[in-house]
């Protein structure tokens, strides 16, 4: 390992090392606040440590994993995912978890597990980082011992979660089987006749598992008992962070591997793109549970991701576009689902999660704050200017109209058009002043510093989105 | 300065917002009468202060310099007339709703401060992103107007709306972002800015631009709205406060008209002209079938919205006349209308407020108890119905003639149009206010200085645009010459 090479892994250093000194800490001194503010410091280090890995430009480690630009662009939205997760749950936990330790150092390993994915190029850091990710994650969402213990929502993703991440590792072993290497890229030119369908079953394995863990249409069942039994703060964290950690490494496969370069790959992204963003808007009518309303949106948003991902078959300016626009929609999606996650955190201050819709009404004349936060997370959730839901959705319709992909421009249309008619009904809701249903009056949560600052930032990316689009654009330059 | 005055409507916004919890339920009225009253004599400024190169204003910077992307103001003729219409229909709906909310003040006046910023945006904005971007910003306040403070069905019509406003304008962004990257791929330049694309637009073939035109007219005449996408208009219209209503009626439904001056004819002229006939069709229809339906119905307001949709015909009907006249009719039919109807729906509004009912079969007989509402609804229903000596006569007319000009038959179906207007006008005016009296309504409070001082003003208006139109007509000249797109 050259010097270049240990200073570009110094953060993934520092949050490992965090994360060991953290156990040791928390089994000497069983305190919830040095586990929480320990952890917090972890993660504020391992962002520091940041720009010095980006410094070292782009290395590559044993064909293993790189350090580059668009690792580090994760590891960094990772990590300020999981310090807002942290502050959200602070307040969250105490009455539903006697010990509650293990939680932030749960949070810290599910954040290098993701971290690692988004650097992988090839299938041992693929499988390894989702995995660290995934056993976290089982834990976390069962957290809660009071109240309904959400062991339903635990076991759905353990079982499921699971399958998938067998379903991908069988697609590994057939596409090694076919190309004779775990890395991302493989030379074409090379492979036998009968290779050839070996590695379209290992790809078609693959891409179902990544459907799954994405909660496409037609993979999505999960998705909404999962979202709705999680603890609030860990549902955002499992929509944003476990979702990306897999969009990112997926990418970087689709994008080594010349994936999307497949007719066959590109129909049935199309087609289950188109399936998603339609569906999980049409289902999401349905629901009165804020909790499932966002579970169905994010089967929508990630649908919408696939704009941008199948225009990556298109060489040139619309696979740049389209890099570009999967990394500004993700921060855009991060910031837009913590909050209202966060706002949701923030009012189920009992032991009962506040998650029905009648629990909203009138919100915005009793807690304004977090009313308004949550009104400007779901118009930037429907794409409404002046939030980076709109920028973000602004740059897919973007890369589909340059790279000609019709079919799923005009299902993102009919997706958004549907969409507007749900997100708006969560705000008609909270401006209601009259009648407030006893459910609305019982609500005890407290404003919340966190999701105000998150609705903050929803609404400056907005109308000032230039540093990001040149932060993004820098960080591309160096992959 | 122009960016300045639309800071100057959203910081009064936020500062009208805050002032209620200071100063009391009065203070937020003040603040946006003052921003609305310094937006005025800035516009009025900029006019006295001359134009250079035919504009008032200009500004721009870079944005989002990757899409080429440019916060882009200009002000010229057209727009400066539209954003001091704008700003005196602020007032007008401050003080049309002086003492109507019963709640949530601040928050009102928040909101009427933020629409009114998006729309001088809208007038402004000459970077496609940009008014994009307004265009949506301004629907969100006015969603909050008639979804808190709205009547009974205020739920639907809000929702109503904003469904299909919100719609169409995505069928617009896609519109706009299909004509820049094919723009981009034809030339290998990327802009959002209005001026480059009007020059790089004709290198797009002609079938995909007249798509990227309907793209923009569906979103416009919806908007305006235009038979058969009016559906939204009478409840919004009905449900919505009266505050709501004068902006909704005054100014948004003239953010359509003025979308299709500005950029779907002048981005698309080809396009324009072959969808022409189609336009002016669209324009008759919604005169003679929005007057049919004026004059069925029961409810004041009602009556006035249906009145809008008609009066919004003669707008396309001028536009599509493509010639010098229907263009100047056009623009004169929304600074008249934005008059007549702000103060119908005003009177609307008093009358809700007073008698609890839009109903007129609940009224009849009210000259009696309030002879100075009795006038002034006289006076603006004679307007609407477009009697010469006022505004509205002069803009219809002048569409009128231009639609002459390009179509006989429909400008002689859409003069019929006029008889319909007079049918539902004096129907509204004996139905409301003369007749026998009726006897459930004993008393009513008659207009006092607050609402008299603005209802003059409106009618002085009205009657300085029908005997000396010249000076809007020069305003609008200037932008309709440079628009480049009649013979």
């Amino acid at each position: 390992m050259t010097l270049l090479q240990a200073q570009a892994l110094l953060p993934y250093l520092v949050l490992a090392g965090g994360i060991v000194l953290l156990l040791v800490l928390v089994a000497w001194a069983n305190s919830e606040a040095m586990a929480f503010g320990g952890a917090l410091c972890v993660l504020i280090a391992t962002l520091m440590a940041l720009p010095k890995a980006w410094g070292a430009g782009s290395q590559a480690v044993d064909g293993f994993m790189v350090v580059d630009g668009f690792a580090l662009f994760f590891f960094g939205l990772f990590v300020l995912a999981a310090v807002a997760t942290a502050l959200l749950t602070f307040r969250y936990l105490p009455s539903r978890a006697a010990h509650r330790q293990e939680f932030y150092i749960l949070l810290t390993i599910a954040t290098l597990g993701a971290a690692v994915s988004a650097s992988a190029t090839n299938f041992a850091g693929f499988m390894l980082g989702l995995e660290v990710l995934s056993v976290s994650l089982y834990v976390l969402i069962a957290y809660s011992e009071h109240g309904k213990p959400p062991l339903e929502a635990a076991t759905k993703y353990l079982v499921l979660s699971g399958a998938a991440s067998s379903t991908i590792l069988f697609g590994m072993a057939l596409i090694y089987f076919a190309t004779g290497t775990l890395a991302f890229g493989y030379d074409a030119g090379e492979l036998a006749r009968s290779d050839r369908a070996a590695l379209a079953l290992g790809q078609a394995l693959l891409l179902g598992g990544v459907f799954f863990k994405l909660s496409l249409v037609p993979f999505h069942m999960w998705t909404p008992d999962v979202y709705q039994g999680a603890p609030a703060p860990v549902t955002g964290f499992v929509a944003t962070v476990s979702k990306g950690a897999v969009v990112a490494v997926f990418l970087r496969y689709a994008l080594d591997s010349d994936l999307l370069g497949s007719d066959v790959v590109r129909s049935v992204v199309v087609l289950v793109g188109a399936l998603s963003m339609i569906g999980g808007n049409v289902l999401a009518l349905l629901q009165t549970n804020v909790k499932r309303v966002l579970a169905y949106s994010s089967i929508a948003h990630m649908g919408y991701l696939l704009v941008a991902v199948a225009v990556l078959a298109v060489p040139g300016e619309a696979r740049t576009l389209g890099v570009e626009a999967v990394l500004i929609y993700l921060v855009g999606y991060f910031l837009m689902t913590l909050a209202a996650f966060g706002v949701v955190a923030a009012l189920s201050g009992g032991d009962e999660e506040v998650e029905e819709l009648v629990a909203y009404t009138g919100l915005l004349w009793r807690r304004p704050v977090l009313a308004a936060v949550l009104i400007v997370a779901a118009l930037s959730l429907a794409g409404i200017p002046c939030t980076v839901g709109f920028i973000a959705k602004f740059y897919v319709v973007a890369a589909g109209v340059q790279g000609a992909e019709w079919t799923l421009v005009w299902a993102l249309i009919a997706g958004s058009a549907i969409g507007v008619y749900y997100y708006l009904r969560i705000v008609f809701t909270m401006t209601k002043r009259r009648d407030l249903p006893p459910a609305a009056v019982a609500v005890k949560g407290r404003e919340s510093a966190t999701a105000a600052a998150l609705g903050v930032l929803v609404v400056v990316l907005g109308v000032y989105v230039n540093p990001l689009v040149e932060l993004v654009r820098r960080v591309l330059s160096q992959s | 300065m122009i960016l300045v005055a639309i800071l100057l409507l959203l910081i009064a916004g936020v500062a009208a917002w805050a002032s209620e919890r200071i100063a009391g339920a009065n203070a937020p009225r003040w603040v946006s009468l003052f921003a609305f009253a310094a937006g005025l004599a800035w516009a009025f400024f900029e006019y006295w202060h001359g134009a250079v190169d035919g504009l008032y204003a200009r500004q721009a910077f870079a944005w989002i310099p990757r899409f080429g992307i440019n916060v882009a103001l200009e002000l010229d003729g057209l727009s400066l007339l539209l954003v001091a219409l704008t700003m005196f229909l602020g007032i007008v709906a401050v003080v049309s709703s002086w003492d109507e909310t019963e709640n949530g003040h601040g928050f009102f006046q928040f909101n009427i401060l933020w629409v009114m910023a998006g729309v001088v945006g809208v007038f402004t904005a000459m970077d496609l992103f940009l008014f994009f971007f307004f265009w949506e910003v301004m629907l969100i306040p006015m969603y909050f107007l008639i979804a808190i403070w709205g009547h009974e069905n205020k739920g639907y019509a809000s929702m109503k709306f904003f469904l299909f406003t919100q719609i169409s304008g995505l069928l617009m962004l896609l519109a706009i972002l299909a004509l820049v990257f094919f723009a981009h791929g034809a030339t290998g330049e990327l802009t959002f800015g209005y001026a480059a694309l009007k020059n790089l637009a004709p290198n797009i073939s002609a079938d995909i631009r007249m798509w990227l035109m309907l793209g923009f007219f569906v979103a416009f005449a919806t908007k305006l709205p235009s038979v058969p996408l009016h559906t939204w208009l009478p409840d919004a219209h009905t449900q919505a406060p009266t505050a709501g209503s004068v902006i909704l009626a005054g100014i948004l439904l003239k953010t359509g008209a003025y979308g299709i001056i500005r950029f779907a004819v002048p981005l698309f002229p080809e396009a324009s002209r072959e969808f022409a006939w189609w336009g002016m069709l669209l324009g008759t229809a919604s005169i003679l079938y929005g007057g049919a339906l004026a004059f069925s119905q029961s409810d004041f307001k009602r009556l006035v919205a249906y009145s809008s949709i008609a009066h919004m015909g003669f707008i396309l009907l001028g536009v599509y006349a493509f010639n010098e006249q229907g263009m100047q009719g056009a623009v004169m039919t929304m600074i008249a209308h934005g008059f007549s109807t702000a103060a119908l729906f005003m009177m609307a509004g008093a009358l809700q407020q007073r008698l609890h009912s839009r109903e007129m079969s609940d009224m009849g007989g009210l000259w009696k108890h309030a002879p100075r509402m009795g006038a002034m609804t006289m006076c603006f229903v004679v307007a609407s119905v477009g009697m010469p000596g006022l505004g509205n006569f002069v803009g219809e007319f002048l569409a009128l003639l231009g639609a002459f000009e390009s179509s006989v038959w429909l400008a002689v179906a859409a003069t019929a149009g006029i008889v319909v207007a007079a049918l539902y006008g004096l129907y509204l005016l004996q139905r409301s206010f003369q007749g026998e009296p009726n006897p459930n309504v004993r008393a009513l409070r008659d207009f006092g200085a607050r609402e008299m001082s603005v209802m003059i003003l409106m009618l002085l208006g009205l009657v300085w645009l029908g005997v000396y139109p010249q000076p809007v007509l020069d305003l609008s000249a200037t932008t309709i010459a440079g628009l480049g797109v009649l013979p």
